[in-house]
């Protein structure tokens, strides 16, 4: 798309006037490359930074002081998720070592939204209850806060709780990364405080092998 | 009859206000972008609703494919004036006794995440050839612990603690990974004491609502 630049004849009068330049420049090459550098930052650029979950452990057991870690809870508020290979889970109530056995048996669930997460929000629902109510309340603007303010406030109900579950992850032969996630993550859908992702025991290894 | 002539119009474009939207778009993606870095794996995570972004710098990212190699990166943000990678790297040939070049380490600082066992790193480093990189990389990071000594993987994470006090871990792991290798990778955190670790997922949105438990 070269320019045909047009000159204008200086020949208006018999003065010798300086050559008028027309003000066009050819911008085409600049234009290329400037498709090529828009391209480029295009397809190189990352927008969405990652994003993460924080998950914390239960420090390992210290070998010299096995008196201190041993902390009681008590066994109906305790439930056991067990994960097995194939996407399958189960969940119990209580322990399978007490002399009573367990409070609820091994009960197969699901992943979906009518399987774990109804249990987890029904046992979980006094807090569960607290934190919408404050977040819907800060989303209509009765109240007004910072949103640390309410994250701290969410904490505080969270650890207040006395009553609601305290939940153990356990993950057994063949269960897939993707798993543990998906449960951690239903620990936050459902507003869960206690949980921990401990080892499985070979009693319930030995069950999840059998169970249907 | 007479042809009735055309008149030749100049084939020109006024290109200025396109040149202007260029040149802004240009300096918007020259500001924002932050380059994505080229990784050692391609890993696919899993979803979660956590919102909450990963931290850019002091970062030690542990990533774990789906078929349960092992790679690694140490990251420091933006701040170059802080040379941890260099650090990193001659204590740990110190530990194994072996010796790299300046350029070598220099060349180390500049790249991103490895997974490969760390006597082929010298290798590594004087390699251009792309498919050679690649071929070293086949097997990951060592995460078992051999000769009496722990694995490799737990002295790359104790280097970094030790040089980085304030690093973080990440935990970068791909959907379809065993959980066995990712539980074996978070003990070999926890001999290093950590116990908090962010594990990079994709946000996806997920509701429930108080009508949900009624």
């Amino acid at each position: 798309m070269g320019e045909i630049i047009q000159e204008e004849s200086g020949k208006k009068g018999s003065k010798t006037k300086a050559k008028k330049q027309s003000t066009h420049i050819d911008m085409t090459p600049m234009v290329d490359l400037m498709c090529l550098l828009i391209t480029f930052f295009m397809l190189t650029t990352a927008f969405s930074k990652p994003k993460v979950m924080v998950i914390t452990m239960p420090e390992p057991p210290d070998k010299n002081d096995t008196a201190k870690s041993q902390i009681k809870i008590p066994e109906f508020r305790t439930i056991n998720i067990l994960i097995s290979g194939d996407n399958k889970l189960y969940w119990y109530t209580g322990s399978l070592d007490s002399k009573t056995g367990p409070v609820t048996p091994v009960t197969k669930t699901n992943y979906s939204k009518d399987g774990l997460r109804k249990i987890l929000l029904e046992k979980n629902k006094d807090v569960f209850t607290q934190i919408e109510e404050l977040k819907d309340k800060v989303k209509k603007g009765v109240l007004v806060m910072a949103d640390s303010t309410v994250n701290n406030k969410i904490k505080e109900i969270k650890k207040g709780d006395k009553k609601g579950p305290i939940i153990l992850i356990k993950a057994g032969d063949g269960a897939k990364y993707r798993n543990i996630v998906d449960i951690v993550d239903e620990m936050a859908i459902c507003n869960i405080g206690s949980y921990a992702i401990v080892d499985m025991s070979p009693k319930e290894l030995e069950i999840i092998k059998t169970a249907p | 009859m007479p042809k009735i002539k055309m008149p030749v119009k100049t084939p020109h474009v006024d290109m200025t206000p396109m040149v202007d939207l260029f040149a802004l778009l240009l300096t918007f993606f020259m500001l924002t972008t932050s380059f994505r870095p080229q990784e050692a794996a391609i890993i696919d995570t899993p979803n979660s609703v956590s919102d909450k972004q990963a931290p850019d710098k002091n970062i030690m990212t542990i990533f774990i494919d789906s078929i349960g190699h092992v790679y690694f990166n140490i990251d420091n943000g933006k701040d170059s004036s802080k040379h941890y990678r260099k650090d990193i790297l001659l204590e740990m040939a110190e530990n194994y006794n072996l010796k790299f070049s300046e350029k070598q380490v220099n060349k180390f600082a500049t790249l991103s995440s490895f997974g490969l066992p760390i006597k082929d790193m010298s290798k590594w480093l004087n390699s251009d050839d792309p498919k050679e990189k690649e071929r070293l990389q086949k097997n990951g990071i060592p995460t078992d612990s051999a000769e009496g000594r722990p694995s490799e993987l737990w002295y790359w994470i104790n280097v970094s603690r030790v040089k980085n006090v304030d690093s973080e871990v990440a935990i970068k792991g791909a959907a379809s990974a065993d959980y066995k290798i990712v539980k074996k990778v978070i003990d070999i955190l926890q001999e290093n004491k950590v116990n908090k670790f962010n594990l990079v997922t994709n946000l996806q949105k997920e509701e429930v609502s108080l009508n949900d438990i009624k």
